[in-house]
């Protein structure tokens, strides 16, 4: 028997809202990892915005032990924008519990997630969650599940995580379905790293899994890709907590503390080797991931510049792939482009700055990343509307193949909806009688704005969503910027297919119009394609604006109220000649989320 | 230290009846009591005596209706009161006969100030005025019969159901008078008031239309040789009303009577409204109930930059230093709106109009910002 037998290396996936996190938590509560005393729910979410949402935003790792085997519990984020931390994370497991909810059967997350074990050569643990619900129908979802997966029905586990049936069942599966690791105890050791945390005191902590040879504490380590040369000052797992051991040995799955201060030395799919001894090949797979979405942030009150800059220092220490370098807006200041690896990405960013480092943050429409190619035959990635040169032989913008799983009566709707955003229809699937996959090429700007509110609305939730970004596409992509007063407005700039160019422009426009007050000149509010006037619209000048009168008792009333107008003043934003209140930019920022 | 104020205002309360618009401090009825409050006013003028100068160049009895006191305490007030070289008194047109205007005469006052509002009589019953427009030309002929060669009118606009015909018509009835000076006020709908839960609908969708009106008024009376001398005032030549100027150019003011305001040495203070505490507190020889503000020398340059470019001459620099706005300054300057003209600054003709705005622009935010 080899050294390894006894360890089982598992994560869950799961569609949002299907019991994954009540099942880790009942796992680490049949295992008595921890006392019904120390259970919580979604024990390994420990950030509050990942319990708010339901949610897992960073992977964690828990051992737990089970009829004299060591499991490891992956948990991996759900979602599509961290696809790639979770295939690593996949990589350092042997199987995958698919679970799927009794009532809801199979969602695009769960093909998402089945689709990444199987190409991950993962063995699949099919499970059905939710039975006790009166509406589950354990034996629809089992076939579905058990089609999508090439098992038989009866190999799928029926559980409920919520009252503990059948989870004993689930440990006793992992145990006797999912091989041990592979791996040379007795080679050089090479470790996978699947994600990172920052502590301030330790610095960077690696999440890794050992795949051949071992660590000891102490020993100087180095990450094969970056290069980075550090000291592994502790190993250990997690029980859920830190808990220490002398050796990190072939197979197991655990931590590395690292005494790193900068968690981009040591990047999410690099490799850990020793110094002395070290191996000759990393792990395949590393890639550095690069951000697909990208947002100028902006504080509403300038003064709060540095503390935007040092609240991204921090996030960055926890969250290497958040991307971001300071930006200029003549409207909006001094801010940050930054980059995202997708749309929950970006939320989960503005949400954290707002709530963890509480700014007011003012953030620019999405827009993807365009590759351009430039009159002169020069090649450049934009990340910002208005860096995108006016002139230009090329465009190509990113594509994605979105997946959509809905009922039948919906599949119009959301044909409309795909083919309303530029969609190339691919293919279409009956998975039961009642629910249909639909697969369509879409352009990654078409669902950067409110994509998935326009889904949830036309198939009354009903709809579930998933996607890849396939590849880069040329487009007739023109720029529309809005000049105020004959000056453009940087901030307000956009990339848009030649066909919608005008309809934008116009909202803008007249958005604009509504919203910014009349000043003491007439100011035309414009959209342009280049040199091209493509809506306009003209904010008249106040013909009047005085104190009716003044006397001796009104003079201190009447000069705070100027004071105060002052101050108002001085909240605006200047464009130009034109002051904008804040509140005007957050209305057109806004106003693609209100599009119908 | 100043010498003291040159300039005093006496508020008499009374009304007949409280127009709907009205937010001055007002008493209706009561005719029993002016006695009294001739004496506390004159109690308090006593006992503020040092706030004022040696001479006094400009009194003003404003209110309320001061013409609407008792004659006999009018009188009696008016012959107590310091001579001055402007002493104007306000007036509603249904108070003002023969026998009143012959008792202002008498009394010393050379300037009136007739409240007629408007001549139209559907206007005039929204503003709730008992007069009518034959009532507002008697009583100005009566003025005149009395000899009063300083007479100014009182015009609203933007009354509710005012139309642009209807205010042309107003002024030029107003001018055919041919009044020395000519105050026109857009009318206030304060939100709370009576007045705005009746007319704000009318007012809300008149608004675009009466965005003209004040243009018009401007017009209307340059063309008819008047002077456009403060944003709310017109003159014939050499006819501003002086106890304004005062207030305009900053100088030190007393008020007396309930809710007057004074302005003197720095300090500013405000008699409280209520009646029964003026009259108890100065029936015992004590000053009445009041709250007061000092006025630093910063603020007081701020005040004068806002008084003093409602003028059409410049406020000279040296005056309201460290109160500007440079940068505020040099924008207005570009848009047209205010300008230098010798050691001063003023507002130019569109900037007079925006007044309200480009003074709030101007005005420096603390003197620290401030480049001149």
């Amino acid at each position: 028997m080899s050294r390894l037998d006894p360890i089982r290396n598992f994560s869950i996936g799961a569609h949002i809202d299907h019991g994954k996190s009540t099942l880790a938590d009942r796992i680490l509560e049949v295992t008595q990892t921890l006392s019904r005393r120390e259970m919580r729910e979604q024990v390994l979410d420990t950030m509050e915005l990942e319990r708010e949402r339901g949610i897992t935003i960073k992977a964690q790792a828990v051992r737990v032990l089970w009829r004299g085997h060591q499991l490891n519990l992956i948990d991996t984020p759900g979602h599509v924008d961290f696809t790639y931390e979770v295939s690593r994370a996949l990589q350092a497991c042997e199987g995958a519990l698919l679970v799927v909810d009794a009532a809801q059967g199979i969602e695009a997350q769960t093909l998402a997630n089945a689709y990444l074990a199987i190409e991950n050569d993962l063995e699949i643990v099919p499970v059905v969650n939710k039975i006790d619900l009166p509406q589950a129908d354990p034996d629809a979802a089992a076939a579905d599940v058990a089609q999508l997966v090439g098992e038989s029905p009866d190999r799928v586990l029926r559980i409920s995580a919520k009252t503990g049936e059948g989870v004993e069942a689930v440990l006793d599966a992992i145990v006797e379905r999912i091989p041990p690791p592979e791996g040379d105890p007795d080679a050089p050791p090479r470790a996978l790293v699947f994600d990172s945390s920052y502590d301030q005191y330790r610095g960077v902590v690696a999440f890794v899994r050992m795949v051949d040879g071992r660590f000891t504490t102490r020993q100087p380590l180095r990450a094969m890709a970056a290069g980075t040369r550090f000291e592994a000052e502790e190993l250990g797992f997690f029980a859920p907590d830190r808990s220490p051991t002398p050796t990190l040995e072939a197979g197991e799955v655990g931590y590395v503390v690292t005494g790193l201060k900068d968690v981009s030395r040591l990047r999410v799919g690099d490799t850990l080797t020793a110094q002395a001894g070290a191996a000759a090949e990393p792990l395949p797979g590393y890639k550095d991931v690069k951000p697909t979405v990208f947002a100028g942030l902006f504080p509403t009150d300038s003064d709060a510049y540095p503390d935007l800059r040092d609240a991204l220092e921090k996030l960055k220490l926890n969250d290497a792939s958040l991307f971001y370098e300071p930006e200029t807006s003549q409207a909006l200041g001094f801010g940050f482009r930054c980059g995202f690896l997708g749309l929950l990405h970006m939320e989960i960013v503005r949400e954290r700055l707002e709530r963890e480092f509480d700014l007011d943050l003012l953030v620019t429409a999405p827009n993807v990343a365009y590759r351009v190619l430039t009159k002169a035959g020069e090649e450049l990635e934009v990340h910002n509307p208005s860096d995108m040169p006016p002139e230009v032989e090329l465009v190509e913008e990113p594509y994605i193949r979105a997946t959509t799983i809905v009922p039948k009566d919906y599949v119009g709707s959301v044909m409309e909806l795909n083919n309303e955003r530029r969609g190339r229809f691919h293919h279409l699937e009956y998975l039961s009688e009642e629910r249909v996959l639909l697969v369509f090429d879409l352009p990654l700007a078409e669902i950067v704005y409110d994509y998935y509110d326009q889904l949830k609305s036309r198939t009354r939730g009903y709809a579930s969503f998933d996607y890849d970004v396939v590849g880069f596409e040329p487009g007739d992509l023109v720029r529309v910027d809005v000049l105020l007063a004959g000056d453009p407005v940087d901030a307000l700039s956009l990339i848009v297919h030649r066909d919608g160019a005008y309809a934008r422009g116009r909202a803008l426009v007249d958005r604009l119009r509504e919203e910014i007050p009349r000043q003491m000149f007439d100011v035309p509010v414009q959209a342009a394609i280049g040199s091209r006037i493509i809506a306009r619209e003209t904010i008249r000048a106040r013909r009047k604006d005085v104190l009716a009168k003044c006397y001796g008792g009104d003079i201190t009333r009447k000069r705070k109220l100027l004071e105060r107008q002052k101050k108002g003043k001085k909240r605006m934003k200047q464009v130009g000649s034109v002051e904008v209140p804040q509140e005007a930019f957050l209305a057109v920022l806004n106003l693609d989320g209100e599009r119908k | 230290m100043s010498a003291g104020a040159r300039h005093l205002y006496v508020h008499l309360p009374f009304c007949v009846h409280r127009c709907g618009y009205c937010d001055f401090v007002t008493l209706v009825g009561r005719r029993d009591g002016h006695g009294a409050y001739v004496d506390a006013l004159l109690a308090e003028l006593r006992l503020e005596r040092d706030a004022l100068a040696g001479e006094v160049e400009t009194v003003f009895l404003g209110g309320g209706t001061p013409t609407f006191t008792e004659p006999a305490e009018l009188a009696r007030l008016l012959a107590a009161l310091p001579p001055a070289a402007e002493m104007t008194v306000e007036t509603n047109p249904e108070t003002v006969t023969p026998e009143l205007a012959a008792l202002l005469g008498t009394g010393g006052v050379t300037r009136v100030s007739l409240g007629a509002q408007s001549f139209r009589p559907e206007l005039l019953a929204v503003l709730e005025r008992r007069a009518g427009p034959d009532v507002v030309r008697a009583a100005f002929y009566h003025l005149r019969d009395a000899g009063f060669d300083n007479i100014s009118l009182d015009l609203v606009y933007g009354i509710p159901g005012q139309s642009a015909a209807d205010l042309h018509s107003d002024l030029a009835e107003a001018i055919a008078l041919g009044p020395e000076h000519l105050s026109c006020y857009e009318l206030e709908a304060k939100p709370g008031t009576r007045f705005t839960h009746a007319h704000g609908e009318e007012l809300a969708r008149q608004a675009d239309a009466m965005e003209g009106y004040f243009e018009l008024v401007v017009e209307t009376l340059v063309g008819a040789g008047y002077r456009w001398y403060e944003t709310a005032s017109f003159c014939r030549a050499g006819r501003q009303a002086r106890h304004n100027l005062g207030y305009w150019h900053g100088e030190d003011y007393l008020g007396v009577g309930i809710g007057a305001v004074s302005t003197v040495r720095g300090l500013r203070w405000r008699n409280r409204a209520s009646l029964a505490g003026y009259l108890g507190a100065l029936a015992e020889g004590r000053r009445p109930p009041r709250d007061e503000e000092p006025v630093e020398p910063e603020t007081a340059r701020r005040e004068r930059l806002m008084l003093g470019l409602r003028l059409d001459e410049p406020v000279p620099l040296a005056h309201v230093a460290g109160a500007v706005d440079g940068d505020a300054l040099v924008r207005m300057e570009r848009l047209g709106l205010a300008e230098r003209r010798g050691d001063g600054l003023a507002l130019t003709r569109r900037g007079r109009f925006l007044g309200g705005g480009v003074t709030a622009e101007l005005m420096a935010e603390s003197p620290a910002k401030s480049t001149i």
